[in-house]
């Protein structure tokens, strides 16, 4: 089966490589221009707070300084949002978290920016601060945004759950709570704005989502979208990150570029960056399910409350993403499912890898774990008697219509770690200091967007008269591999080596929108529209070769860098000979690829519908060691294994996989942006804690290809699913090894000695222990 | 406080006699002085190693070093790393792992592992490990760097 392709599913260097092992790769920051000027905010001193005064006549006075800019300058639209607009370019008379931004300044040098900034006067009334969501949602609140803190109530609703209830045996209730995590991409956000010729801007920077940057700049501005021109620098990782963090420094320094003339650069500190940038929901999560003693499930509920921070952002599509995979890849009849979303003064929260998926796995296969222990299953054997099959009606009452893997992946994540063994083993082993213990988790995942949105991208192929072949997409790239993903693909149709194939950075003015590059939906959704557009140019070729050779165009193939007879394998004339006679004869030597994806549907008010039009499948498997004087736990073997569909590019996918795991294993062990009072805690890597080289394992990765003819090639995605298994895989070894379940993650040293968090209080340590006993 | 600082290195093999300020750091000068770009900002407090070069062999947080005490050293930065269009076998390596994701750790990366087989022809695992744990990478999970690392082509 592997041997069809000659690109698919091979070792290629990535197309984007060289330039960034040389150190030629230019990210945001690594463009200057002559006379540009610096960018800088002032932020605001309080989480919640009415603006009274803002002075900035000091500041104008300062020597270098070109502009200051506040609300009242903005041209066109003050606020921007995809879902709600509400999201402050800059704050006129209220603020709502240490993040906003209330003016900006732009000068000759950064250090006349910080001081500048300095002689801006605010006089602020403070606001009560709420900084906790259940709080928010009370009645009598003081809402943040119109007259209510609640944004988003998502809702499931199949069969009759009181029913289910009835009809169990017994019931277990959980609570689970998640953290505020910071996406850590390591390369801070930047832009450079410049003023285009003739009017407009152009700005090249960190952006991940392009389209709805340029959307929400030409609204600040009041332009058309053709006068605004976004291009992307490399992208020094992004993970759901650079949305709309970047919109509104995309609007803010087109803002200064527009009013001086002249380019304006604006990079963001570390600490900037974590303060002002938005994180992972923390959810509050309520999960109640009835069984019987057999193991099945006959009822589950749960309610879910989501932090959304300051503004609405991705709240109203993470939250519908968790609502229909609240309940896992598990068979049951009543289910009823309530997510909401509620405003508060911390950091907004949004877009990140996983995108509502982590929280929910996190309860749902701790719960898993919580009932198979009722019923003295083991772990594996609980998943296996519910999870889906081929043809499993999800709670959604989506009739699932591809290869549903789950029980695949789970046997080959168990087989590869010992699992049930060592599961058995270290349970009945008490005795000792360190204790080891196996842990599994097990999901399904939708792809790309589903009933969210409008779900369509463009790939172009642009064939030069040399054989030389340039393509470029509305599909960004920011590390996963996108560009070296559609060039496989439009390597692979046009039958010719990688070598020949240059991408181009995504630029908003020479391809169509094509929606974000999230949802992992860049190798499926610009894969095809890449593998579209090749088979244009291919056509034409061919029909050139035959008129050039003489003969039927279904005689003929290219491959190789060739131009073929399929027959006899014989080479006709090479690829560069045909494309220089394709442009001799005036024929068309680019594709524009287009993929709309096959349909969903959803019903808002009874929760039921085609959530997504395909779905794959994950397990996880770890074995830790848990240190029961410290509460260290050390990870010390780990099993990722994903059915992606296809593997465009094996070494890719793994890559994917094994980042994945890393992200997962901070947010199980180590990440938690806290957030007190509305002030953040952590604003750099030396106290927000990732993953290191030494904190990670060796991770055994095994790749499932159950080929999707959804996808390009068969390819579905891999991106989010690997990131969203790893936290509840450790939070149920930890259960194996010490018999203790936590409720809260990340499972750092106090939650795991401790069995809870603590907070910092200013006090010595060893007073915060005598407390605590 | 003096205006600037006068001094005299090596950076790539190349001599440079350069004016800087006193309390800029040796990223800024590579940065924003010699258009040495490939070299990162990160956190500038030495947290995520995206700013590593080599002084004198030794990987160094640039942002953590002042300018002014490379006077007299010898310095690499990413740019250096190659020879002409020559890879280093380290770069030729990353490639073939599939070790650079964003990129945006990757010269920093590069700097730490060359100060380790420098001096190491043949690293354990555990030692590569050790040697990139201040290099940060949110990407890979360090997997294909260390791979990379280990399986560096023999010339």
């Amino acid at each position: 089966m592997g041997s069809k392709h000659k690109i698919i599913g091979k070792p290629e260097r990535r197309v984007d490589a060289w330039g960034k092992v040389t150190g030629r790769a230019k990210f945001a920051e690594d463009y200057s221009v002559a006379h540009q000027l610096w960018g800088k905010v002032l932020r605001s001193k309080h989480p919640h707070a009415k603006i009274l005064r803002i002075d900035t006549t000091k500041a104008e006075t300062l020597p270098g300084v070109e502009a200051i800019v506040t609300a009242r300058d903005i041209p066109g639209s003050k606020v921007f949002g995809i879902v709600v607009k509400n999201q402050q370019i800059l704050c006129e008379d209220r603020v709502r978290y240490l993040g906003d931004g209330i003016a900006l300044v732009a000068a000759r040098s950064r250090e006349i920016c910080e001081e500048a900034v300095a002689l801006i006067e605010i006089d602020y009334e403070p606001l009560p601060v709420i900084s906790d969501p259940e709080e928010a949602l009370k009645p009598g609140a003081l809402p943040i945004h119109g007259d209510k803190n609640e944004f988003v109530h998502h809702k499931v609703c199949k069969g009759d759950v009181e029913k289910g209830f009835a009809e169990a045996d017994f019931i277990i209730e959980c609570t689970f709570k998640t953290q505020f995590v910071e996406h850590s991409y390591i390369e801070p956000e930047a832009v450079l704005a410049e003023p285009a010729e003739q009017g407009g801007v152009v700005i090249t920077g960190s952006v991940q989502n392009l389209f709805s940057s340029r959307r929400s700049v030409a609204e600040a501005l009041n332009l058309p979208l053709s006068r605004v021109q976004i291009i992307q620098a490399t992208l020094g990782g992004s993970f759901g990150g650079k949305d709309e963090v970047m919109t509104s420094m995309c609007c803010r320094a087109a803002i200064l570029a527009t009013k001086t003339g002249k380019p304006v650069k604006m990079v963001n500190s570390r600490e900037e960056s974590m303060l002002e940038s938005y994180k992972r929901h923390p959810y509050v999560l309520y999960y109640k399910w009835g069984a019987k003693h057999d193991g099945s499930i006959t009822a589950m509920e749960v309610r879910c409350i989501a932090d959304g921070g300051a503004y609405a952002s991705m709240s109203p599509f993470v939250t519908w993403r968790s609502v229909v995979q609240a309940t896992g890849p598990y068979c049951c009849e009543n289910v009823k499912t309530d997510i909401y979303a509620a405003y508060t003064n911390n950091n907004y929260t949004g877009a990140m890898r996983g995108f509502g998926s982590p929280q929910v796995n996190f309860a749902i296969e701790s719960m898993m774990d919580e009932l198979a222990a009722k019923v003295g299953m083991n772990p594996l054997e609980i998943r296996m008697k519910n999870g889906f099959e081929n043809g499993a009606v999800t709670a959604t009452g989506q009739k699932l219509t591809h290869t549903v893997s789950l029980k695949e992946v789970l046997t080959k994540a168990a087989q590869e770690i010992g699992f049930e063994a060592k599961w058995q083993k270290y349970r009945s082993l008490k005795s000792g200091e360190k204790k080891r213990g196996v842990g599994l988790a097990c999901s399904y995942r939708g792809v790309s967007l589903g009933a969210e949105g409008t779900d369509a991208a463009e790939t172009i192929v642009s064939v030069q008269t040399d054989g030389s072949v340039i393509v470029s997409s509305g599909v960004t790239d920011m590390g996963q591999g996108a560009q070296t993903q559609m060039s496989q693909i439009a390597a692979e149709v046009l039958g010719i080596t990688m070598d020949r194939i240059q991408f181009l950075n995504t630029n908003t003015s020479r391809v169509a929108d094509s929606g974000p590059t999230v949802a992992s939906r860049g190798t499926i959704m610009g894969g095809t529209a890449a593998k579209n557009a090749a088979e244009k140019v291919k056509t034409t070729l061919l029909e050139v070769g035959a008129a050039m050779i003489g003969c039927d165009v279904g005689s003929l193939d290219l491959a190789e860098n060739y131009l073929i007879n399929v027959k006899t394998n014989e080479r006709l004339a090479s690829f560069s000979e045909l494309c220089a006679e394709c442009f001799r004869k005036g024929k068309p030597m680019m594709g524009f690829g287009w993929h709309h994806s096959p349909p969903t549907s959803w019903d808002e008010e009874h929760g039921q519908g085609d959530a997504y039009f395909t779905f794959v499948y994950g397990a996880n498997a770890t074995e830790v060691e848990v240190d029961t004087e410290t509460g260290k736990v050390n990870v010390i073997d780990f099993v990722s294994v994903h059915d992606v569909g296809k593997a465009i590019n094996r070494g890719m996918v793994i890559g994917q996989m094994c980042g994945g795991v890393a992200m997962g294993l901070g947010y199980g062990l180590l990440e938690e942006f806290e957030i007190e009072e509305g002030v953040p805690k952590q604003l750099n890597f030396d106290e927000y804690l990732i993953a290191t080289a030494m904190d990670v394992p060796r991770i055994r990765t095994i790749i499932v290809e159950n080929e999707d003819p959804a996808g390009p090639f068969g390819a579905k995605s891999v991106g989010e699913p690997t990131n969203e298994l790893a936290a509840p895989a450790i939070v149920n070894a930890i259960f194996n090894a010490t018999g203790r379940r936590l409720y809260e993650i990340p499972a750092n040293l106090e939650r795991v000695l401790l069995g809870h968090k603590l907070t910092r209080t200013g006090k010595r340590g060893s007073e915060v222990k005598a407390n605590h006993g | 406080m003096r205006e600037s600082v006068g001094i005299i290195a090596t950076i790539n093999k190349k001599k440079y006699e350069i004016e800087v300020a006193p309390n800029t750091t040796l990223l800024d000068v590579l940065r924003d002085q010699l258009g040495l770009t490939g070299t990162k900002r990160g956190c500038e407090i030495g947290e995520c190693g995206a700013c590593t070069v080599l002084i004198d062999g030794q990987a160094v947080n640039s942002c953590l070093v002042l300018a002014a005490q490379i006077d007299g050293h010898e310095i690499v930065t990413i740019e250096g790393l190659a020879d002409g269009n020559t890879l280093h076998p380290l770069q030729e390596s990353f490639l073939d792992h599939d070790a650079v994701h964003c990129g945006f750790c990757t010269p920093g990366m590069l700097m730490s592992a060359k100060a380790l087989v420098d001096g190491d022809i043949d690293p354990s695992e555990e030692e590569i490990r050790i040697a990139i744990s201040g290099n940060l990478c949110r990407c890979s999970g360090y997997q294909q760097i260390v791979d990379a690392v280990k399986e560096i082509p023999k010339k």
